[in-house]
């Protein structure tokens, strides 16, 4: 098999609050192209952790490398080279469409000329030219979240992070985001995504689940579901989720 | 740089958009203008006085004639009964009660000297004591009046006499309210540069867009540079505003170089910014912004020399005043507008603020980092 | 009840924990209070002047030296020429120049006539007035003085002015009432029509409309700390103006207390009347502060005498509450009256409470439907 290099390199991240680990030695890779769920339940640390890759915190300790960068001397050239969607989708109520993508465009660096362009190949895209002059605030939910996603690969980072990006949406919205991140993949964007949601981890290559601070089990969905005699993603959370309550008892 | 430049295209369209600032920016100095220089007239006008005359003399009757043709005071009528003067002046009807007692005239024919009684209201001592002034003043020259009468111009030459003229210069007119506008001026500028500047900080920090910041290529010189300069330049917009405003108006006049004064705006409104940002730092909402700012600023406009002059403060309230941006800039205002002064004259308070500028900008940058 | 307790206790938690606003709330009136009373003031003191002094001979400097001892002014430099004295008054440190004409002694002596100009910086109108007044006291007190014993001026009549309800001419008495108005509206009207409107934004107003505590209930108890921190606060306005300031009691503490209450049930239905017209908490928040907090400040005779008022603003001022609150306040505690010399004002006051509290009823009725 070819070398697929590795854009994202983790061992032994950890993260503490206190007396709290919220990240326990995490180690894990991921590949360029790749479409990579980081999986678990609320408050398992997933959050912790895509917000320490993407720069938002510092780890206690461990080794983490973003496209070739050190998380710890780098920072700024990481934080040009990758994208980045919130839970609240992160655009600017205030402003409108056109306005939220030169805002965000500029930030990265793109020329005029070039943005111009790609927006209106954007909106064409998404069927909102018409609209490109209204606000944030007036668009539904299912827009903006597709917008935003849109906002965040514009630059062409080499990383999206996407932080539960599908909550509150209807599931044919849901569908259809995902299939603008399998876009993106086939470009060689390389998607982090977290979520809770255990059936979008069906469209990921590979998907790690978190349980109490620690990778539990780290494969393709397929593996997975074959090694925990599962029908779906869903089984194969119950299942890890009851072992570690066993485990405790 | 380019990047800058997003910043500040999006944080203009958002203040502009923005409805709870709008008012401030725009209506606000229209509206101090307007209310703020009617209202704030700490002028004396007339003061009403009541007549007790149990002489009724010549004199008497001519003294009151003497106050009656003031035109600081204002005749409201006479009576015998003390008691009933008093009550004029428990009911404000009256600010001063003359009291003439029975014999004024021949006492003072007799005796060569006499006294008229003034009953003050007191309760707003600085009118209690300019009335006393004023009308000490009408009973000094009245006097003279009635010794030249009596005595006859020749004997009136032995005594000595010092002739005082006086004159008022920058506002002959003594018209209040070019005393009041510079003032406005100021806290115009001051609100905007402090006080809207913090409110758009914590309004962001409400929103939690600034998180989405510390990801981009944004870095936290940007973010700041993008918060603050937006408000600078509306500053020293309504700066310009309210002085046209003043100008056309209240015929304010402009002694002084007007760019003189805006170099001091400018480096004036660092200053405030850094205080501004330093104010986000500590609030969470935008009401206790509001309540932070007001109770900052009140204090030290209060202390600034709005309304009463620095001198009249004890030494060591003028000793805070050095740490007082707003009194230095009320003081330059002043100068500028109203007597011409140019840069060297007000060198020493420009350093300052260059200093000041200085040290604010960098405790609040450093506190801000610290804070996010 | 029990429900009714509980829902207070809420909202005194929502109070204290948001502590910074809790210390300025006390703040405020403290602060201001001191410093109204210990640092603005209009007395004239060490007002610095500079002298033309073109003669330079002994009255001249007999003269200076009454004026500099009298505590009222400073000297700052003596100038050289007539030019001089533009360029100092530019330089912003002096306020008044005096300058005594050529060979003063003399003329005064032989002549029986000199003269004295005064040149004074008039952009403080008051200040000038008074500073040039003063000078001209000091001066003719001189001449008193310089009359050879034995001759006295004749015919002098002498000035005995009494100062009522206030002989030391404290200045405490004008900013203390003025103070108490402007907290209570603050607090009263602009804290409960934020909370109010809070409650509304969050969603969580629905939530208790839907639960079985009454909508007379919630009022109730948003208000509640509200009015009891308000009357902490008069009283520490009270106590201050009292032990520091020396503010003197004459009138009847009921009185004065009930006004205080009318004033406090009269902000907050200002304040609730305006969380039923503001959509959102900064709305509020504006509309509180553009339309109570600061025509109180200004109009409401709390600083500006409003008979120095354009007629217009004159008329805006008598719809101010506080401008009414303010006179009763005086009336009580300075002039000791009773309830016949404020019943004009009380009953406007009763007024507006009745009339913003109905309005507020009506529509906080419509809001539900």
């Amino acid at each position: 098999m070819p070398a697929v290099e590795d854009i994202i390199i983790v061992r032994d991240m950890v993260k503490k609050f206190g007396k709290f680990t919220a990240n326990d030695h995490l180690t894990f890779s991921v590949r360029k192209g790749e479409i990579f769920g980081f999986l678990g339940a609320n408050g398992a640390g997933k959050t912790t952790a895509l917000r320490i890759l993407c720069g938002l915190s510092y780890p206690t300790s461990g080794e983490i490398k973003i496209a070739g960068y050190n998380v710890y001397k780098d920072r700024e050239k990481i934080k040009k080279t990758i994208g980045y969607m919130s839970q609240k989708f992160s655009l600017y109520e205030n402003l409108t469409i056109a306005e939220n993508i030169k805002f965000y465009a500029g930030i990265y660096g793109l020329r005029r000329k070039v943005i111009d362009a790609r927006t209106s190949e954007l909106l064409d895209k998404l069927g909102i030219s018409s609209i490109r002059n209204r606000l944030i605030r007036d668009i539904p939910l299912g827009w903006k979240q597709k917008l935003a996603f849109s906002v965040a690969v514009f630059h062409n980072p080499s990383i999206v992070f996407l932080d539960e990006p599908t909550g509150g949406v209807d599931p044919i919205t849901r569908r259809q985001f995902w299939e603008m991140i399998n876009e993106s993949a086939e470009q060689g964007i390389t998607v982090f995504v977290t979520t809770h949601y255990m059936d979008e981890a069906e469209y990921c290559h590979r998907v790690s689940i978190m349980v109490d601070g620690r990778i539990a089990a780290l494969d393709t969905p397929g593996k997975l579901k074959e090694s925990f005699n599962s029908k779906d993603m869903n089984g194969v959370f119950l299942t890890l989720a009851r072992s570690k309550r066993m485990n405790a008892v | 740089m380019r990047i800058l430049i997003s910043i500040l295209r999006k944080e203009f369209i958002q203040i502009f958009r923005n409805r709870v600032m709008l008012p401030y920016i725009f209506v606000a100095p229209i509206v101090m203008m307007v209310v703020l220089v009617f209202a704030a007239n700490l002028d004396m006008k007339e003061i009403k006085f009541f007549v007790v005359d149990k002489d009724l003399s010549a004199v008497s009757r001519k003294l009151t004639a003497d106050f009656t043709g003031s035109s600081f005071f204002k005749f409201k009528g006479s009576g015998f009964d003390l008691r009933e003067a008093e009550e004029k002046i428990i009911k404000r009807e009256a600010d001063l009660v003359i009291h003439f007692q029975r014999g004024f005239e021949e006492h003072l024919r007799k005796e060569g000297e006499s006294s008229v009684q003034l009953l003050i209201n007191a309760i707003n001592a600085t009118k209690a004591g300019l009335i006393n002034v004023y009308s000490e003043g009408i009973i000094r020259d009245f006097n003279q009046d009635i010794r030249l009468e009596w005595l006859g111009i020749e004997s009136f030459d032995q005594i000595q006499n010092i002739d005082i003229t006086h004159t008022f210069w920058y506002n002959p007119e003594l018209n209040y309210k070019i005393f009041m506008l510079p003032g406005i001026l100021v806290i115009l500028v001051t609100v905007i540069g402090m006080f809207l500047s913090a409110l758009n900080l914590v309004m962001e920090k409400e929103l939690g867009t600034a998180e989405q910041i510390n990801v981009t290529p944004i870095r936290k010189f940007h973010f700041i540079i993008g918060k603050l300069l937006p408000f600078w330049v509306i500053a020293l917009f309504d700066l310009a505003f309210g002085l046209i405003l003043s100008k056309i108006f209240f015929h304010l006049p402009i002694l002084g170089n007007p760019l003189l004064l805006f170099g001091f705006a400018g480096v004036y409104l660092l200053v405030v910014l850094g205080l501004g940002l330093f104010l986000s730092t500590l609030a969470d909402t935008q009401q206790q912004v509001m309540f932070l700012a007001f109770f900052f600023l009140l204090t030290f406009i209060l202390m600034s020399g709005i309304f009463t002059p620095v001198e009249s403060m004890p030494n060591w309230a003028q000793n805070v005043n050095i740490v007082n941006p707003i009194a230095y800039f009320m003081k330059v205002i002043r100068m500028i507008l109203l007597k011409g002064s140019t840069f060297r004259d007000i060198s020493h308070e420009f350093f300052a603020m260059m200093v000041y500028a200085s040290l604010t900008l960098s405790l609040a940058v450093w506190r801000y980092r610290k804070i996010s | 009840m029990k429900r009714f307790l509980g829902f207070v206790k809420k909202e005194f938690y929502h109070i204290i924990r948001d502590y910074r606003t809790l210390v300025i709330l006390i703040g405020i009136p403290v602060a201001q209070i001191l410093i109204f009373g210990f640092v603005v003031s209009n007395e004239i003191r060490n007002t610095k002047i500079s002298i033309l002094d073109n003669s330079h001979d002994e009255i001249t400097k007999k003269i200076t030296n009454k004026i500099i001892s009298s505590g009222y002014f400073d000297l700052h430099s003596y100038l050289n020429s007539y030019d001089d004295i533009e360029t100092a008054f530019r330089k912003g440190n002096i306020k008044e120049v005096i300058i005594f004409e050529s060979g003063f002694s003399s003329r005064l002596t032989r002549e029986g006539e000199a003269s004295i100009r005064i040149i004074a910086d008039a952009s403080d109108a008051n200040t000038g007035r008074l500073i040039t007044n003063y000078t001209q006291g000091i001066i003719m007190n001189f001449l008193k003085d310089l009359v050879p014993p034995g001759i006295e001026i004749p015919f002098t009549i002498d000035s005995r002015p009494r100062m009522y309800f206030n002989q030391d001419l404290k200045g405490v008495y004008m900013f203390v009432p003025g103070t108490m108005a402007m907290i209570l509206i603050l607090i009263c009207a602009l804290m409960t029509s934020i909370s109010i409107t809070r409650e509304n934004e969050l969603g969580t107003m629905e939530a208790l409309l839907v639960s079985p505590l009454k909508p007379v209930h919630i009022i109730l108890g948003k208000v509640t700390p509200y009015v009891l921190l308000s009357f902490i606060d008069g009283l520490i306005i009270l106590l201050l103006g009292y032990f520091v300031f020396g503010l003197p009691f004459h009138g009847s503490l009921a009185l004065l207390l009930s006004e205080m209450t009318l004033y406090v049930i009269l902000s907050l239905s200002l304040g609730i009347f305006i969380s039923t017209v503001a959509q959102s908490q900064p709305v509020a928040m504006i509309m509180s502060m553009l339309m109570l907090m600061l025509p109180t400040l200004l109009l409401s005779g709390f600083i500006f005498p409003i008979e120095n008022m354009p007629l217009l603003l004159q008329g805006l001022s008598m719809i101010m509450p506080a401008r009414w609150f303010i006179i009763i306040l005086k009336n009580i505690m300075l002039m000791g009256t009773g309830i016949l010399f404020v019943w004009k004002e009380t009953l406007i006051l009763l007024g507006m409470t009745l009339f913003f509290m109905i309005l507020s009823i009506k529509r906080f009725k419509v809001r539900l439907e």
